[in-house]
């Protein structure tokens, strides 16, 4: 097995080449349409650098994973997306994350809106102290998406819907939605963020603290939503990335060190790094 | 490359790599001892040929068995994953080599020690010789992690498939000349047959170790020339 | 580990090491049940402390709420109460002119001689008794003189009638009724003259005096010439309206300084030196809060002395750090979590804090402002300084009038000269001011607790 990495990578773009079925080559395979561009990011938290030029493509309509060993930079870049970095004492972000040609980072953009169009879902089921129903009617409620009491209604059953939990909660909308499961509350959360209908929604480990069933369920709701929104996440389980997402990036270290379809990656991926990093080699 | 984090993940993965190895080398043993019982009208080798034949089963089994449980217990990715995946390939294409030899061996008695046998001896060890060699390379390359050399190795098969239509044609005319060598010259038309299908084994097996150590599939396409379908002339 | 593997068989080297485990673990158990022992000895003194303390104070309290009175039947003779009929608006008369003619009549009913009244009804009790006016007079406590004027006064009708009703026997009778006095003491030592003893001995034994609940100790001001019937209605009052004046400011301010520095506020060195001193606020004795007071707000602002506004405007500097210290660190306890969330949905910092944050501190904040506004409650040094400790006899109407607080009452009581009276006085005015405190405590837990469970 020594002689794998000795044997030469063909590149990347050899798509053309001799040795590709073409019509065997997966439909994401081709380029997609970029919805957030990063290029040339680098992260500082105080002295320390986080991130090093990192460019990435987030496609639209479909879902990127960023994947690597802990501490790599994979959360602190999905959080440069919506710039929930602000908040973090010291942080200062350089270079360019463009949202439909937008720089995040002009201070001309306002954070309120950018998040409501930059969804987010965290890592701990978060619902707040409060009724199912205020939570998912909450964003639409801040950000004014509702001009009455049945469009708020609307907006909240309908998320309920597209985060598959409707059916589980519909008798008890006003019951306090701490009182769910785990996996339930994870899927409250997503309902909640796509109520203010997000274009693009980041994802921070979303099943981390889940159980089997409740983790497949929510990727097969991570697997319905790509139709529509644009995700990105980060998982710390290669198999799950390798599940739901359509590419994905492997970082180590800070550092970029592979971008491509999540079939490559974790099939035949070209650098040793990732290669060691997804048959569990590392360190 | 450096070990698993997990270091029984290392040996699970040798313990099945030391099987395909061993089932190569059982295959290239079962074929030449094929072979040779037949030229030599060796009943008792391909008596052995038969037996081996099991040990042969047993073993594929056996990988079968460990590559699910690894697939099962580790979750292969990557490199590990087309190893474990052209484990189970490679070994039931070397199980297939391994029925084809005793097919060979249990046609030993049916041909017997005719005129025929002698005639034919000559082409028949070419061929034999051919495929012998292809599958020793294929095997060895495989043990070697030789991608670049398993490429040409697969043009090889071409060169069994042209002997072989030679030695079709070679048995028509003995049929065609007397109507008595019917019986015997059948079933050397099957054991060439035979050693022809064991060449694309081999083939098959070159291709999955290909893609193990590269993550590429060779071109499905690959140039065959079979003529004997085509019975009279050929284009 | 490894000497003992190298020189001993698996076997052996296990054994000597279960062997070496086992040598310690008896230490380890002991030392374990000496620490729960000393915990439970810790606890032990603490509550028998406590139950010391409260059985001192309601063993001596208690009786205080128990008061000899007098049941007599009062004549409002004629020849005693010689006054007109209270006079009638007349059609014609002006406003003035009635009133002047009432308050005419009253003053005229309060010269009326109603010690007079009081000593005939005694005397109707014993008509044998040979004794003077001025020892029956001793009995009776010297405002109750008053009951029959305002009752009076409410109803002219009972002229010439004969009513019965309670005096409160006074002061030094009910020492000498409850035992609190030595009855064996020389006379020159008693506080009642024998002829007066003897009456109320007497009295006692018909069952004419009986121990009656003292209601007057909720409802009447303190009291200095008639002790009998004195009260913490004004020390209560006034306490209640510096705690009014506390909760009004300290809550807002301090909440709103906490979720500044805690949530806005740049870290910097400010902010440091602030907090710094915020907590430095928080130690400083509370006797210096009390000359700051009278510095400040009596000398520079000239409000008014003795008044609660100014106590509680002195307990609102107190309670401040508290309500901040205690407001921070319930919303430092907020999970990072949930401002996430908030956050990550495009909710300004202000929403963050206003819709999520804080209510789920609410709990932290209502039990830091209950446990300020107690300890405010209980605090008597600043008041002395603002002149809380002043003797006030009326009921405050407003936070701005003269008043007194129930610790500094409690304070006065116990330097009151008639002790065999006022000790249990005291004790009584304690088990009040306790029993407030329980009773916030017990909101505090009941509020607690409801707020938590909505969550």
């Amino acid at each position: 097995m020594t002689n794998i990495a000795k044997s030469e990578n063909t590149d990347m773009n050899m798509s053309s080449g001799p040795f590709v079925d073409v019509a065997n080559t997966p439909k994401q395979q081709r380029a997609p349409k970029a919805r957030v561009t990063a290029q040339n990011v680098n992260v500082f938290y105080g002295q320390k650098q986080a991130l090093f030029d990192v460019c990435v493509d987030v496609p639209d309509r479909s879902v990127i994973a960023f994947i690597g060993p802990s501490g790599c930079g994979k959360s602190t870049f999905l959080r440069c997306l919506n710039r929930m970095n602000d908040t973090i004492e010291g942080c200062r972000v350089e270079g360019d994350i463009k949202l439909d040609g937008q720089d995040v980072y002009d201070p001309k953009i306002d954070v309120v809106e950018l998040r409501a169009r930059v969804g987010m879902v965290f890592q701990k089921p978060n619902p707040f102290p409060k009724s199912i129903f205020e939570n998912v009617a909450y964003g639409p409620k801040i950000h004014g998406l509702a001009t009455n009491k049945t469009e708020l209604e609307e907006i909240v059953v309908t998320s309920l819907r597209k985060a598959s939990l409707f059916e589980e909660v519909k008798d008890r909308l006003h019951e306090p939605g701490t009182g769910l499961s785990g996996g339930q509350q994870q899927r409250l959360c997503i309902a909640r963020a796509i109520a203010v209908s997000p274009e693009v929604i980041l994802m921070d480990e979303p099943c981390s603290a889940l159980d089997p069933i409740a983790t497949a369920k929510i990727e097969e709701l991570i697997d319905e939503l790509r139709a529509n929104y644009t995700i990105a996440i980060v998982t710390h389980s290669m198999q799950q990335a390798a599940r739901v997402s359509q590419r994905t990036a492997f970082f180590h270290l800070g550092l970029l060190v592979e971008e491509g379809p999540t079939e490559t990656i974790f099939t035949a991926p070209n650098d040793k790094r990732t290669q060691d990093y997804v048959t569990g080699r590392f360190g | 490359m450096g070990g698993h984090i997990v270091a029984s993940f290392d040996e699970e993965l040798g313990a099945i790599d030391r099987l395909i190895r061993e089932m190569g080398d059982l295959a290239q043993d079962m074929v030449s001892s094929a072979t040779k019982s037949l030229l030599d009208n060796d009943v008792g080798l391909a008596q052995r040929v038969i037996s081996d034949d099991l040990s042969m089963d047993d073993k594929q089994r056996q990988i079968d068995e460990r590559a699910i449980t690894l697939i099962a217990k580790r979750q292969p990715m990557a490199q590990d994953l087309r190893a474990v995946v052209g484990a189970i390939r490679m070994a039931s294409d070397l199980e297939r080599i391994g029925d084809l030899a005793k097919n060979i061996s249990k046609r030993v008695n049916a041909v017997g020690s005719g005129v025929m046998q002698r005639k034919l001896s000559h082409s028949i060890d070419t061929m034999a010789g051919l495929v012998r060699a292809q599958l020793a390379g294929v095997i060895d390359n495989y043990v070697g992690r030789n991608a670049d050399a398993l490429v040409t190795l697969r043009a090889d098969d071409e060169k069994i498939d042209v002997h072989y239509t030679a030695v079709f044609r070679e048995l028509l005319t003995y049929m065609m000349e007397d109507p008595r060598n019917i019986t015997p010259c059948t079933h050397l038309l099957f054991c060439a047959k035979n050693l022809e299908r064991i060449g694309d084994h081999a083939t098959n097996i070159a291709e999955n170790a290909y893609y193990m150590m590269v993550g590429k599939q060779l071109p499905v396409h690959r140039p065959k020339i079979d003529e004997t379908s085509i019975s009279g002339d050929p284009r | 580990m490894t000497d003992l593997s190298q020189n001993a068989s698996p076997t052996d080297g296990s054994q000597a090491r279960l062997k070496r485990i086992r040598a310690g673990l008896g230490k380890r158990h002991a030392r374990e049940k000496r620490f729960r022992l000393y915990g439970i000895v810790a606890i032990a003194a603490a509550l028998t402390f406590v139950a010391i303390l409260f059985a001192m104070i309601l063993s001596k309290g208690l009786p205080a709420f128990q008061q000899a009175t007098l049941t007599v039947p009062v004549t409002f003779s004629q020849e005693l109460i010689d006054l007109e009929p209270r006079p009638v608006r007349e059609s014609g008369q002006s406003a003035a002119d009635f009133r002047a003619a009432d308050l005419r009549w009253q003053r005229d009913v309060t010269l009326v001689n109603w010690n007079r009244v009081v000593e005939d009804a005694v005397r109707s009790l014993a008509p044998g008794s040979e004794i003077s006016s001025r020892d029956l007079q001793s009995l009776i406590d010297s405002a109750e003189r008053f009951k029959l004027r305002d009752a009076f006064v409410a109803n002219p009708n009972l002229l010439g009638q004969t009513v019965d009703m309670q005096l409160l026997a006074s002061a030094n009778a009910d020492n000498w009724l409850k035992g609190n006095i030595n009855r064996d003491l020389p006379d020159s030592q008693q506080q009642l003259s024998a002829p007066a003893r003897a009456l109320a001995d007497e009295l006692y034994a018909d069952g004419n005096i009986r121990m009656a609940f003292a209601w007057h100790i909720f409802t009447n001001t303190d009291s200095r010439s008639a002790p009998a019937s004195a009260g913490l209605a004004g020390a209560f009052m006034g306490s209640l309206y510096m705690m009014m004046v506390v909760i009004v400011l300290a809550v807002p301010i301090g909440v709103a300084s906490a979720i500044y520095l805690e949530e806005f506020a740049p870290k910097n060195r400010l902010t440091d030196i602030i907090e710094v001193n915020i907590n430095n606020l928080a130690a400083v004795p509370s006797i210096v809060f009390g000359l700051l007071g009278a510095a400040v707000f009596i000398n520079y602002f000239r409000l008014p002395l003795s008044a609660p506004i100014v106590g509680g405007l002195v307990l609102t500097l107190m309670t401040l750090p508290t309500i901040i210290i205690a407001t921070r660190s319930s919303l430092r306890a907020v999970p990072p979590s949930l401002r996430q969330a908030a956050l990550g949905l495009g909710a300004s910092k202000t929403q963050t804090v206003f819709h999520h944050v804080l209510p789920v501190t609410y709990p932290g904040i209502l039990t830091a402002t209950i446990i300020g506004v107690a300890q405010a409650l209980g605090e008597t040094a600043p008041l002395l300084l603002i002149g809380m400790n002043a003797f006030v006899a009326s009921v405050p109407g407003s936070p701005f009038d003269q008043s007194t607080a129930l610790p500094v009452q409690i304070y006065l009581w116990q330097g009151n000269e008639n002790r065999n009276f006022f000790e249990a006085r005291t004790s009584a005015a304690i088990i009040v001011l306790l029993a407030l405190m329980i009773s916030l405590n017990a909101i505090a837990i009941f509020l607690r607790s409801r707020l938590e469970r909505r969550r």
